[in-house]
């Protein structure tokens, strides 16, 4: 065992998890809001709204994360005409995947609130938009809250995938200093404990905001 | 000829023994570690805590080089040496040693909390209807839990298909390894890719379709139907 390994290259892990972190913000900034917007088509009555949305969330929830990095590290630079960075498509990658993922949560979260909300809403002359502002999401937001900081989590750890397209991320600098110093107990041990703590705090976190905040119904 | 089919068809036979072989070890030990987490010894169920909790943070990925890098390490040198000779592919082993523990970890958590939402008056009703402690799991909590606890296991098994295509980071010659290989005999990387997709699609879409009929006769009546 020759922990000073970690030491020595601390500066290589640091930038990896800086990247790490990156991707997961660009990835949380961009599939959240996506879907939002997913997660309401799948309520809409309108079919030209439902189907186009529900097809999305069915087709990408069945396809396995590193399929969807692949696809976006081959198709980027036949849309673009030029190469594009790992990076980037790894990112887009992650937004159109983990959007599916989000949507799912909107929607159980806004169908957990009652009809009555919604006619009480209206019947005191509130319009459409003005209950789904004031009276439903409020209500569905907390009680998707929970679900969503694990939805975080998750993407967090699925960030480790865009590894297989050379995004130099955590687990990739791990890898390349692996490479060069032979120390593939310590350097992975170490990765582990670094992704379990993190995420360990997150899932205390969610633990605490669903003890705290009950459900609404 | 190309061998390009041959190779796709190839692929998809071992990601499905490798997922199936790994649901099934999974289940086992999700079924251990799930009820040790209600077991009525504080001990026990730390330990299962522990379990889930370790195994559930850690991405797939690092278990994965964990036990395909570090693991044969630790052994000692005439012990690894015994296994890269005898044992014919160390990657598939390592890969599904990683799926199957990761798999059970979340299996485990499902079963908690499937056992969990029987009320306890279920409990005290079958108890003071004279059965003993093993009939009461027997006849009443167990058929009951086993079918709160199929729709969630439903996402398992189409989660354990879909991360085995992570094995392809150690080689393991599953269908979206070999898409990679097809790409760099032919660079075709993205009607390959798509085939891949294509066969994900069929496999989880089947799955759905036999778990919602499986479900739908099993459901318990008076639910919420979800």
């Amino acid at each position: 065992m020759d922990w000073d390994v970690i030491l020595r290259n601390l500066p290589f892990l640091l930038m990896g998890l800086q990247t790490t972190f990156k991707l997961a913000i660009v990835a949380v900034a961009g599939a959240f809001p996506l879907g939002i917007l997913l997660g309401l088509c799948r309520l809409s009555s309108k079919w030209w709204l439902y189907y186009p949305a529900s097809a999305y969330v069915h087709l990408i929830r069945s396809v396995p994360l590193i399929l969807v990095i692949f696809w976006f590290f081959f198709l980027m630079p036949i849309i673009t005409g030029r190469p594009v960075g790992s990076f980037t498509s790894a990112a887009i990658a992650f937004i159109i995947f983990e959007a599916a993922y989000f949507a799912e949560i909107v929607r159980a979260g806004i169908q957990s609130i009652s009809k009555g909300q919604v006619m009480a809403g209206l019947s005191t002359g509130l319009s459409y938009i003005s209950t789904m502002r004031h009276i439903v999401l409020p209500q569905a937001i907390r009680n998707m809250i929970p679900v969503l900081v694990t939805q975080v989590i998750v993407l967090f750890q699925d960030t480790s995938l865009a590894y297989v397209i050379g995004v130099r991320e955590f687990l990739r600098w791990t890898s390349l200093v692996d490479a060069r110093e032979f120390r593939s107990i310590e350097l992975y041990a170490t990765a582990a404990v670094v992704y379990f703590i993190i995420c360990f705090v997150g899932s205390t976190i969610t633990r605490r905001l669903e003890k705290k905040g009950g459900r609404l119904r | 000829m190309h061998p390009y089919g041959g190779w796709m068809l190839q692929g998809i036979f071992t990601t499905i023994h490798l997922s199936g072989i790994g649901w099934i070890i999974a289940l086992i030990l999700g079924v251990v570690v799930g009820t040790s987490r209600v077991f009525p010894l504080a001990f026990l169920r730390f330990l299962g805590t522990a379990y889930v909790e370790v195994f559930r943070n850690i991405p797939l990925l690092v278990q994965l080089f964990i036990w395909y890098f570090a693991v044969p390490l630790m052994l000692p040198p005439s012990a690894r040496l015994w296994i890269y000779e005898n044992v014919p592919n160390v990657e598939y082993m390592a890969a599904l040693a990683a799926l199957s523990i990761y798999t059970s970890a979340r299996v485990g958590e499902q079963i908690r909390s499937g056992l969990q939402s029987i009320s306890k008056e279920q409990y005290q009703a079958a108890l003071s209807t004279g059965l003993s402690q093993i009939q009461m799991y027997r006849y009443v909590v167990i058929p009951y839990a086993a079918r709160i606890i199929i729709p969630p296991l439903t996402g398992e098994f189409i989660g354990i298909f879909k991360n085995s295509s992570l094995a392809l980071t150690i080689a393991v010659s599953e269908v979206t390894f070999m898409t990679q290989r097809i790409d760099s005999y032919t660079f075709h990387g993205l009607e390959a890719v798509m085939g891949a997709s294509g066969v994900y699609i069929i496999i989880c879409l089947t799955i759905m379709f036999f778990m919602g009929f499986m479900e739908s006769r099993v459901s318990v009546p008076g639910l919420i139907k979800r």
